[in-house]
């Protein structure tokens, strides 16, 4: 007769309250935290600093419900310890606007009908702001490929694509309409 | 998913980093984090320690040394797939970092963490293989360069020790080289369900030398010899490149998973490395 | 349908947007307790195994850990309630033994999910394995039982015989066999796997329970589709009255079926909170939504189909063994009995129905978008894909010969049941002169004798949605199940406020489909008053009126009827007021502008303000009039509804590797009325991307043991937006009168239609080399293994 456990039996390793500083600016506002080396960034924003814009959809970085701009780069915050950014700029979904004038982005959201649920658009938002910053003017593959590490299960991306779209021509100055 | 824990140290100099990492008991390197997170996330890895090298200076840029250039190790995939230097000097790598993942993971990640990661089914290490780089591996005992045949051990498994970093790859220049992938979602998404890299010194109507790697397929990614052999002083026509890629294979035992049975994966390799030769001596 | 503003039928920006754009929605892991906790899992690794002991003494010594909970600490609560109670229950905790990988077997409470999972992995169960059935054809045998001494067969929902003693019909099977004996007929059959899929909304179920001592009433948020059957569960199980429950679904990130169950962390959570007097959350890990939520699809079955060699199809059949997982969730065995009723399509032929609902050692299934209805459509229109093949005819032609004409309406079903409105052919023929069908053919062909591998493949459908007459109570689709006071209807309030700004207050709420702005066009134009100054409130299961919830295409239909009807009994009510204040007859009385005035007269006018302010100070009102201006309706639709459409691919398959591209992807639904295009189109849009994911990418794959291999998105591939193309879609309008709005649904239309497009595309594109079928997914290895196999 076969007998297993179950619990793993991993003690965690635990040193005694191991704690560090971290300096993160997030969305231009300085934070200095006490966080364990574990923490992910995820959870640093939205448990510590109160940022719930950015979502957890998924363990293994495939979804990017969880995009944030650090240091200008878009990055998976699931995917990253909160001390990786120690020192670092980040800029979430609630950064990107200015003041109260959207985001030409969120503008194409909200105009082409980019989002159902709405739970990965933080995330696609942001991944769509770094693409329209690195290439003003994307094909629709480019599009489609840019936001390939964004996950959505509602919109078919057919209208994400289409807000994409709205939005870099709005950057670029020309006259749009849905 | 949440890491145990760990105690975390960010050295700003090599040796810092190497002397941590020798003075602790299972500890791990992070330099992007994006396989070693998940798999903490999972707790399939538990690292006591975990050594950060994104702060130490002078690990994350490309450079050009004469008959070889230097990629560091914090260079990140999007900077390894766009820097025109590997563009034009390692197109196979190029090609295979642009292939990686996605547009976020490519951002944080680095091209050393995957090649050190050493994944069955990576890109990257069939380009590093094809190109005949070479790994640079400092540990407090020292710096040390391994050839990219040698370095890819087994699954998950590099010929790097445990206190060793890998510091950097030096890619020689010349020749041509080409990356071709099917992913899993189809096209070129995802992991590789095969794919293949290839490197060949070719002109006037002859193939002069010629290395051919395979990733995706085995147990680990490995270069292809007789497929190498087969293509190495022939013409580089139709008929050759037929010939090689029947043996993309050869001598090694392939892998059946969700994505391939061995039959499908086999065809696909020959597939890929006959796609592969064809880009680089068009 | 009244038209005194343009918002009905127009393209109106959502309502709910602003605040999902900037990061502003608020979803159950946004809301924060003070003195929280949170709870982590302890799941079975085995499929089956029986559990000698639990030792969680090393657990509790964590610092940080409140709490593990098992089987003995629950029992006395019973087992997680459902609705269609057929099959063994799910225990709220494993209990003595557990029958799928995931099974929860304790709950680690602590002051972070960090440390309940550290607490977690210091639990020891002590497992004995036992043997399990994951095949679903041996489980039929009842070669292993996943409960001992019972039969992993719950039923059989046969066509004739579905509803024993309510409806009764002629067995079909004689005059089917008669057919297919016929010198003039062919008959063709497939054996074909319909997968299980993982439904993977991005927002994974989260739970958070406030107990409130004292008051012993209790405050649960879920990520739920139901919150009022949530709240009747947890009333039910721990006895208290209904109204000492409150749940609130408030944002919720996605729910496609797998929200709509009572599961249960829901109760546990509750459970735990009464305990330890603090609250207390869980949030599902990606990986665990693979066993701690449902999963859709998981059929095995043969389709056949005679009929005469010029199309006249004389004879369907289908038999089809249903995975039902471990246990029995709130509609498991009812979602193969959906799939009957859409059994003959759109075609007037005998069909012969067989569904074995079988247990397994896996998770549950039940309702994932379509529910029943994609697998049926999808045995359905492969068959009849076949049957066109073998014949040599056009699959559109074989179509049509064999629909019901628009004359026929309503129809009676071969099952049956009464279908509200159709008319097949104008929508089919809609498509194919849109897309240029024969060009199309043309241009396959070219592409053929060039040796590329092009394939076009057509699907058509009826939906049966818009659930439903609250006589499906009776026949056992009833939250009555719980033995507690719930709904089986739709529900709406319509308050005009003080300053003449409107509340609506809706029984069913939104997982993305834009309840918010829709509802609030629908009062807009029945009132005049402008989108900006109604409110829709929705997702309390105190504040919102009795409902049912969000599934099966049902919300508009139903509950947009009440809010439309309640609507019309405001507007009357406001007539009269106007009418008295402007000294005018009521019927003179005429809506524009934000106001009332007097037809003929527009100067002798009041706004929606006046007439408010008049109707909360009762003295200003016409002699025996009610002050207050609202009106709350209750509407049980006399039938389902019953949308359909047609759809059409284009393929290419690499023939070196079997790799399948999605060159194009063209749609015509019929869901009747629309009050919003842009909404239903974007439901169709991630209708059809769900049903290509089913075609190309997803499959829930368990080893021999029942590990769930795919419980990663690493592993379970969903399409992104490279893998995509855009969607060229049209509409027909065909008004159902079930409804004064004339509105049927659209949420699943576009899964039930996509999934066998792609299917008879890629056979289309490789049938010359001799492929009949390739059972989805069709990754790369098995188009190339068809087109091997083939070979030979």
């Amino acid at each position: 007769m076969v007998k297993s456990e179950n619990g793993s039996g991993f003690m965690s390793h635990r040193t005694e309250d191991v704690v560090l500083e971290v300096s993160i600016t997030v969305n231009g506002t300085a934070h200095r935290s006490q966080v364990e080396p574990r923490t992910l960034l995820v959870h640093h924003l939205r448990e510590n600093l109160g940022l719930t814009g950015t979502h957890v959809g998924c363990d293994t970085g495939y979804c990017g419900a969880c995009t944030v701009i650090v240091d200008g780069r878009a990055v998976k915050s699931c995917s990253m310890l909160a001390v990786q950014a120690d020192g670092a700029e980040v800029r979430t979904v609630e950064g990107v606007a200015d003041g109260d004038e959207l985001h030409p982005v969120q503008e194409g959201f909200w105009e082409c009908h980019g989002l159902q649920c709405g739970f990965c658009t933080p995330g696609m938002i942001m991944s769509s702001v770094a693409l329209l910053e690195s290439n003003p003017d994307p094909s629709e593959e480019e599009i489609r490929h840019g936001i390939e590490g964004n996950l959505c299960r509602c919109t078919g991306y057919h209208n994400i694509v289409k807000s994409v779209q709205f939005a870099g021509a709005r950057m670029r100055g020309e006259e749009v309409s849905s | 998913m949440y890491p145990p824990n760990f105690d975390y140290v960010a050295p700003t100099s090599l040796d810092e980093a190497c002397a941590a990492l020798a003075g602790a008991d299972n500890a791990k390197v992070l330099s992007g984090g994006m396989s070693l997170i998940p798999l903490m996330k999972m707790r399939l890895v538990r690292p006591t320690t975990v050594v950060d090298i994104s702060r130490i200076p002078g690990l994350d840029t490309i450079t050009d040394e004469g008959d070889h250039i230097r990629i560091g190790a914090m260079v990140r995939h999007a900077q390894t797939a766009s820097d025109p230097l590997v563009r034009e000097h390692a197109t196979a790598l190029a090609e295979a970092a642009a292939a990686t993942a996605d547009a976020q993971v490519r951002n944080q990640g680095t091209t050393c963490g995957s090649i050190a990661h050493a994944d069955v089914a990576a890109d990257q290490p069939a380009a590093v293989l094809a190109l005949g780089a070479s790994m640079v591996a400092a540990s407090s005992r020292g710096e040390r360069e391994i050839p990219a045949s040698d370095f890819f051990v087994d699954t998950l498994t590099s010929a790097l020790e445990s206190d060793e970093i890998l510091t950097a790859i030096k890619v020689p220049k010349g020749g041509t080289s080409v990356y071709r992938k099917l992913g899993r979602r189809g096209g070129e998404a995802d992991y590789p369900i095969a794919a293949a890299a290839v490197w060949v010194d070719a002109g006037n109507g002859s193939v002069s030398d010629a290395r051919i790697a395979v990733t995706g397929v085995s147990s680990k990614p490995y270069l292809a010899a007789a497929a190498a052999d087969a293509i190495r002083g022939s013409d580089g026509g139709a008929a050759a490149i037929d010939e090689a890629a029947g043996h993309a294979t050869d001598d090694v035992i392939v892998l059946e998973d969700l994505y391939a049975t061995v039959d499908y994966r086999t065809h696909l390799a020959e597939v890929y490395v006959k796609r592969a030769l064809e880009a680089a001596l068009a | 349908m009244t038209t005194s503003t343009s918002v009905m039928g127009g393209i109106v920006r959502r309502k709910e947007d602003p605040s999902l754009i900037q990061g502003k929605g608020t979803y159950v892991d946004d809301v924060k307790r003070a003195g929280e906790l949170a709870a982590v899992f302890v799941r079975s690794p085995f499929a089956a195994a029986k559990i000698n002991s639990i030792d969680v003494s090393a657990a509790l010594e964590l610092e940080g850990v409140h709490a593990v909970y098992t089987a003995d600490d629950v029992r006395h609560l019973g087992p997680n309630p459902a609705q269609v109670a057929v099959g063994t229950l799910r225990p709220l905790l494993a209990d003595g033994a557990v029958k799928h990988v995931g099974e929860a077997v304790a709950m680690v409470v602590a002051d972070s999910r960090y440390i309940a999972q550290d607490g977690a992995d210091l639990v020891f169960v002590d497992y004995e394995p036992g043997d399990a059935v994951i095949d679903l054809k041996e489980a039929h045998a009842d070669k292993v039982q996943v409960h001992e001494g019972e039969s992993n067969t719950l039923l059989t929902w046969a066509g004739n015989a579905w509803w024993e003693g309510v409806i009764d019909l002629p067995d079909p099977s004689p005059e089917i066999q008669a057919a297919k004996e016929r010198d003039d007929t062919v008959t063709v059959s497939l054996e074909m796997v319909n997968q299980r899929l993982i439904p993977t909304a991005i927002e994974p179920r989260a739970v958070l329970a406030d107990w409130r001592g004292g008051y012993e009433s209790v405050e649960l948020w879920s990520s739920s589709q139901i919150p009022h059957a949530v709240a009747g569960a947890v009333a039910g199980v721990f006895g208290i009255p209904s109204n000492k429950v409150r749940v609130i679904a408030p944002e919720v990130g996605g729910g496609f079926g797998l929200k709509l169950n009572v599961y249960p962390d829901e109760i546990l959570v509750c459970f735990a909170s009464k305990q330890l007097g603090r609250p207390v959350r869980w949030t599902e890990t990606r990986r665990e939504a693979g066993f701690a939520s449902i999963q859709g699809r998981g059929w095995v079955g043969t389709a056949t189909m005679t009929g005469t060699k010029d199309g006249k199809i004389l004879g369907y059949e289908l038999e089809a063994i249903c995975d039902m997982g471990a246990y029995t969730h709130n509609f498991t065995v009812a979602i193969p009995l959906l799939g009957l009723f859409v059994a003959p399509g759109q075609y007037d032929i005998p069909t012969s129905y067989a569904l074995h609902c079988v247990m397994t050692n896996t998770p549950t299934t039940d309702a994932y978008r379509g529910a029943g209805r994609p697998e049926a459509a999808y045995y359905l229109e492969r068959i009849i894909d076949d049957f066109a093949r073998e014949i040599g005819m056009d699959p559109a032609d074989v179509r049509k010969a064999n629909y019901w004409k628009p004359e026929d309406f309503p129809v009676t079903t071969a099952i049956g049941l009464t279908m509200d409105s159709g008319d097949y052919a104008t929508n089919l023929d809609a498509l194919l002169d849109r897309v240029d069908y024969e060009g199309l053919k043309a241009k396959r062909d070219a592409a053929r004798a060039e040796g590329r591998l092009l394939g076009l493949g057509l699907s058509t459908y009826v939906e049966v949605c818009g659930f439903g007459p609250s006589a499906l109570a009776g026949l056992g689709f009833s939250w009555a199940g719980y033995g507690l006071p719930t709904a089986f209807n739709g529900s709406g309030v319509v308050r005009v406020q003080p300053d003449g700004t409107c509340t609506v207050t809706i029984g069913t709420g939104p997982s993305g489909q834009g309840h918010e702005t829709t509802w609030a066009q629908i009062v807009s134009d029945g009132l005049g008053i402008p989108m900006e100054n109604i409110e829709v409130q929705h997702g309390d299961s105190l504040d919102s009126p009795m409902g049912v919830g969000t599934f099966g295409s049902r919300s508009l239909a139903v509950d947009g009827t009440a809010t439309y009807e309640a609507t019309g009994r405001v507007r009357e009510k406001a007539a009269k007021i106007a009418g008295h204040l402007l000294e005018a007859a009521e019927q003179d009385i005429q809506f524009a502008d934000g106001g009332a005035h007097v037809a003929g007269s527009p100067d002798r006018a009041v706004t929606w303000g006046q007439i408010a302010e008049a109707a909360y100070q009762p003295h200003t009102l016409p002699e025996g009039m009610e002050g207050g201006l609202e009106s709350s309706v209750v509407f049980s639709p006399p039938n389902a509804t019953w949308p359909f459409g047609s759809h059409l691919a284009l393929v290419e398959v690499d023939p070196d590797t079997g790799d399948v591209k999605l060159l194009e992807y063209w749609a015509t639904d019929d869901c009747g009325n629309v009050i919003n295009p842009m909404i239903v189109d974007g439901q169709v849009h991630g209708g059809i991307a769900q049903g290509i994911a089913q075609a190309l990418f997803e499959e829930a794959i368990y080893d021999d043991m029942g590990n769930l291999l795919t419980a990663s998105l690493a592993d379970y591939p969903l399409p992104d937006a490279a893998s995509l193309p855009s969607f060229s879609l049209d509409r027909t309008v065909t008004p159902t009168d079930v409804n004064p709005l004339g509105v049927k649904g659209i949420g699943e239309a576009g899964t039930i239609g996509s999934a066998q497009t792609i299917v008879n595309a890629v056979v289309d594109a490789v049938s010359h080399l001799g492929v009949r079928h390739i059972d989805m997914p069709l990754r790369p290895k098995r188009v190339w293994q068809a087109i091997e196999d083939a070979k030979e």
